[in-house]
């Protein structure tokens, strides 16, 4: 049946005949007998006393059956939620992380925590009573902005965490900065804000939950990119249940972009719920609850400097950022903002010292955690931001400076003064392709017309290099990870020669069912379609650590790359036993195990057939079956990047912001299949503009409302927003991953913005203007055009 | 959604009837808009008199000086409408500029009037053309129908039956539309009659309202140049995360001027 479909091909994706024809199984497609549903009862205020509630009328609402509030959380000596990163500041001192109650106690912290949970016969009956439970709150002022939240006097969120501040963290060497600075014929300065974004997967979060008795264990569905993780954090931690009694299965998951990498407090409070009602439990989010309860995303205020010779040789740079933590430590909170963060500051450029101070603030918000690109689209920014800057002050062309400073290929490895070590690289060629893509060449013919229309156009660039494949353990672990972050695969070669690969990443969009089939069909000649790819429940897949920080090709492919080597070793022994030659003798090559200068061979089929009816076997040196794992752990990060290049075109009359044209070339190591790596930067791409150009989390200082909650209010990028993308690939291999592969899922959201506001500041820059904050929206455009010194004119 | 009683009226008096007996009913049109505040549970109205069986509520008609749309019209029928383009075209580009294609297929005209949102198209389009408002019980004129955010003339149990618009020599809209929810940040709809040209603006304030120094210049001269330099006041304009009242006033005479050139064009 069907061919071998390997590396490079691009096949349509196997899980589009499932999505497409509607037979997708989401977790709330998902009834169990007896189900109940249940509702989540969310403070309304951004800071509160809690002073009582007031359970009696809920509980004699029609349909109740358990009204359950942070109270009985504690009766049942529950766990707070953890958080997964414990960072140290720069005297060695522990982050502050004061408790995070599944269910709040004592306190509320942001418009949208939990107060209690109502279970009922229907969702209609679950909704009505949760609207008569009597929750008596003290009002405290809140403070969302980190500015204010670090002010003396502001509103305190935690009686032991000073100024609100979680972490006063920093990175690299601050005397050699200062000395470089004293030394600089130019300094650059530029203080920005990275806009605060909501993630809005397709698929709002859902549960459900049930306890048998019989057996004492404990099912979770949830919309999680990574199941594992939330049975070791939820079991081990929160609930006490032990890992063998807990099972968790995350199916279909419609997106995820970091949102549903977190372990929740509904997640811990459901499964906890569904053993005192004996009943399972289900609870889908509305899009509503979604903003107020899915984790955000950036939110940075930044001071930066960037010190320079006389030639635009960058010396040093010094990064100050405020990054906003939300009501509480999230998952994987306060490692984005400082590990995923400044390490990228060098980006690809030879700067010899760099320097970061970062501190992580707590604020009356959503917590705030990893969003596609985690860290690295905001040190990026910064970066590419601050050398447009410098190139505008100093009278150098914008190319020209990054040229003069980038790290040339032949300097790869590249070690970096913030830790990290390239490995492989080449930006100059990304940049050169870029230009050429990109038809820098005519931008002036281009401008010239839009000119006469009345427009502004304007060009950006974006010349970047980000850290993915999360992550090698042991350096990990020195940066303050709590877990392991290897990647598992098993590979189960079924008697007649078919495979199933059970992988501990998860697949929510990325293709991951295509990929990962190609790379077994590749290197064991089977045919793509008899080869399945399992994940997303923790009673089937051995182990895993999930899909986030572009880790599922380079580290969870690694692992499957390494349990096919296995599979094909066994084979060579089953075969020279049966060809009767010595096992060194044996090649094997497209899914045949030949004696090398013979035409004596045994098919992958025969194999797998000796295998499992081992009547002519080995068996006393070797066990029956083919089925292999392998952990890989990575041994260093993974550093795709390149160049990108928008051009935009500005109405000055509204302030309308167009994108034209838009030009990616990335180096993402090999590509295993080209169109899923173009549909991974379309979408990352897409999401990056939207930051630039349109998203904006907004709260309201004082009461901690969220006024942009919702679609209304939330612009999120369309079709129609977009032009036709240019994408290209100018790969190097990486040179410690088994296939060379890079990771491909988050540069387009990290290359993306600084190109766009590039491109704005651009358009404009012959009105004086020198910096636009993003979201770049037509308000915010006009309001600059006014207070510009020339009049309102194309030129 | 909290649980209501769905009734089905074949005559509007029975609708009016059932509309006036049970307190707190609601109309349903095509549910746009009323619906997703029932599924937010933001209104429960005990029950729903759904107007859809009211067949001759759905259709445009021409008398020769003025053309009626029936209240339960679809906003893309009027889009679509061979008739309206031909008379009133900047009519049916403001029904065409609504919302998505689902929308403009449930919503109808009846409803968006009813409703009166302030960043709502067609309030500006019966403002603007000075259309009347036909309902079950009178006539009512545009401009003392309006009454600012969601408030109109209709008294409790009366039904919009349909929109009768007379016919401009010329008449354009442009919308300047909300990032976010693509509703109207600045709508203005521009109308040019033998007697006078009318000026309506959605989306700056409270609720549409008319701008009568533009109307005083473009009647003297209909050309974007007229009202280049006139600017509203920015009291009583909105100010929200989406745009500053200085900034929809500017709005306002850049949408203006791209309505009398729509208008023209
Ligand atoms: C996603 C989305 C985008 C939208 N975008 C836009 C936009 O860009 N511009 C815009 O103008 N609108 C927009 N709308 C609103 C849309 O046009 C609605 O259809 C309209 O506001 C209401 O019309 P309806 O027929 O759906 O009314 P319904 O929702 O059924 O009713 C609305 C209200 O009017 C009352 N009502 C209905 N019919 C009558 C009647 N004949 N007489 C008296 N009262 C009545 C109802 O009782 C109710 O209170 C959008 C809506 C959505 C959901």
């Amino acid at each position: 049946m069907g061919n071998v479909i390997g590396i490079g091909a691009s096949p349509k994706r196997k899980e589009d005949q499932r999505f497409l024809t509607g037979r997708g199984n989401y977790v709330s497609d998902i009834k169990r007998p007896g189900m109940t549903a249940g509702v989540f009862v969310r403070s309304p205020h951004g800071h509160a006393i809690l002073r009582s509630i007031d359970k009696s009328a809920a509980l004699a609402s029609p349909g109740v059956i358990a009204v359950l509030t942070g109270e009985d959380a504690a009766a049942d000596k529950l766990g707070s939620l953890p958080c997964g990163w414990g960072i140290t500041d720069a005297k060695g001192v522990p982050m502050k992380e004061p408790p995070f109650p599944m269910l709040a106690q004592g306190k509320v912290r942001f418009v949208g925590d939990m107060v209690a949970f109502v279970v009922a016969e229907t969702p209609a009956q679950a909704s009505a009573a949760a609207e008569l439970l009597t929750v008596d709150y003290e009002v405290l002022p809140s403070v969302v902005g980190v500015l204010e939240a670090v002010r003396p006097g502001a509103p305190q969120l935690f009686d032991d965490v000073p100024n609100n501040i979680c972490c006063d963290w920093e990175l690299g060497d601050k005397a050699a900065v200062e000395t470089a600075f004293r030394k600089a014929a130019h300094v650059a300065k530029l203080s920005l804000v990275n806009n605060r974004l909501i993630g809005n997967p397709m698929e709002p979060r859902a549960a459900i939950a049930e306890y048998e008795p019989g057996t004492d264990r404990f099912t979770l569905w949830t919309t999680s990119q990574f199941p594992h993780v939330v049975r070791f954090l939820m079991g081990a931690l929160v609930l006490n249940i032990p890992q063998h009694k807990l099972r968790v299965v995350a199916p279909d998951v419609g997106g995820g972009f970091g949102v549903k990498q977190f372990h929740y407090g509904e997640e811990a409070v459901i499964t906890w719920a569904a053993k005192r009602v004996m009943r399972p439990i289900k609870w889908v989010a509305s899009r509503s609850e979604g903003y107020v309860s899915d984790r955000h995303g950036r939110d940075h205020v930044t001071e930066a400097e960037l010190a320079l010779d006389e030639t635009g040789k960058f010396l040093a740079f010094r990064v100050n950022t405020l990054a906003n933590m939300g009501g509480y430590l999230s998952t994987f909170g306060p490692n984005i903002p400082t590990n995923l963060y400044g390490p990228l500051l060098g980006g690809v450029y030879t700067t010899p010292a760099i320097y970061c101070n970062v501190k992580v603030v707590f604020t009356n918000t959503v917590p705030v955690d990893a969003y596609r690109g985690a860290g690295r689209p905001e040190a990026t920014f910064v970066l590419e931001r601050i050398v447009d800057v410098a190139a505008s002050e100093m009278g150098i062309d914008r190319v020209e400076i990054r040229r003069r400073n980038m790290i040339p290929k032949e300097a790869y490895p590249y070690q970096t003064p913030v830790l990290v070590q390239y490995d492989s690289g080449d930006p100059m060629g990304c940049l050169d392709g870029a230009l050429v893509a990109a038809d820098v060449k005519n931008f002036g013919i281009r401008k010239a017309e839009s000119a006469r229309r009345g427009k502004f156009r304007g060009l950006g660039y974006s010349t970047y290099v980000e850290a993915c494949g999360l992550a090698p353990s042991r350096f990990a672990g020195r940066l303050g990870a709590r877990g392991g972050l290897y990647e598992s695969a098993t590979v189960r070669v079924h008697p007649t020669g078919q495979v199933t690969v059970m992988i501990g990443t998860h697949n929510h969009g990325q293709g991951h069912e295509t990929t990962f089939a190609q790379i077994v069909s590749e290197k064991l000649g089977v045919a793509f379609d008899n080869v399945d790819i399992v994940f997303g429940d923790t009673d089937r897949v051995q182990f895993g650590m999930g899909t986030y920080g572009s880790r599922s090709l380079v580290v969870g492919g690694a692992a499957l790359s390494k349990a096919t080597d296995k599979v094909v070793a066994k084979g060579k022994k089953i075969a020279a036993h049966l060809l009767e030659a010595a096992e060194v003798d044996i090649q094997f090559e497209a899914g045949k195990f030949s004696v090398a200068g013979t035409d004596r061979m045994k098919t992958f089929e025969e194999i797998a057939g000796a295998a499992y009816v081992p009547h002519d076997y080995p068996l006393e040196v070797l066990e029956p079956g083919l089925e292999e794992q392998a952990y890989y752990d990575p041994v260093n990060f993974t550093y795709p990047g390149g160049c990108h290049i928008a051009e935009v075109e500005i109405d000055p009359e509204t302030g309308t912001v167009t994108l034209v044209n838009y030009t990616a070339v990335d180096d993402v190591g090999t590509v295993i299949n080209p169109m899923i790596v173009e549909g991974q930067l379309h979408g990352g791409i897409v999401q990056g503009v939207g930051q630039a150009l349109y998203e904006n989390a907004v709260y309201d200082e004082g009461s901690g409302q969220l006024l942009s909650g919702s679609l209304m209010d939330y612009c999120m990028p369309r079709a129609d927003h977009m032009p036709m993308m240019k994408i290209a690939t100018h790969s190097t291999l990486c040179t410690h991953t088994p296939m060379g592969v890079k990771g491909c899922g988050e540069v387009g959201t990290i290359g993306s913005p600084a190109a766009v506001i590039n491109a704005v500041v651009d358009a404009l820059s012959h009105l004086g203007v020198t910096h636009v904050d993003m979201p770049a929206t037509p308000n915010r455009i006009w309001r600059l055009l006014q207070n510009a010194s020339l009049p309102v004119a194309a030129e | 959604m909290k649980p209501f009683a769905y009734h089905q009226p074949d005559r509007i008096p029975d609708a009016a009837k059932l509309l006036t007996s049970i307190e707190d009913s609601k109309l349903l049109a095509g549910g746009m808009t009323l619906i997703p505040t029932l599924k937010q549970r933001l209104a429960s109205p005990p029950a729903l008199v759904d107007l859809s069986r009211l067949g001759h509520l759905k259709g445009i008609t021409d008398d020769g000086a003025t053309i009626t749309i029936g209240a339960m019209t679809p906003h893309a029928v009027v889009a679509a409408s061979k008739l309206v383009k031909a008379k009133i075209p900047g009519l049916a580009a403001l029904a065409s500029m609504i919302g998505d294609p689902a929308v403009r297929i449930r919503g109808t005209i009846g409803g968006s009037v009813a409703n009166n949102d302030p960043a709502a198209d067609y309030p500006a389009g019966v403002l603007g053309l000075g259309a009347t408002v036909v309902t079950s019980t009178r006539e009512i004129a545009a401009d003392g129908f309006f009454r600012g955010l969601f408030e109109t003339a209709l008294e409790p149990g009366e039904i919009i039956t349909a929109l009768r618009f007379p016919m401009p020599l010329k008449a354009g809209y442009a919308k300047f539309k909300a990032p976010a929810s693509r509703y109207a940040l600045v709508g203005v709809f521009v109308a040019k009659f033998a007697d006078g040209v009318r000026v309506a603006v959605t989306g700056a304030g409270s609720g549409v309202f008319r701008v009568p120094p533009m109307e005083e210049a473009l009647s003297r001269s209909f050309d974007p140049s007229a009202i280049a330099a006139i600017r509203i006041d920015t009291d009583g304009l909105t100010s929200d995360i989406h745009a500053e009242a200085d900034y929809r006033a500017h709005l306002v005479t850049v949408m203006a001027k791209r309505a009398v050139d729509a208008a023209v064009s």
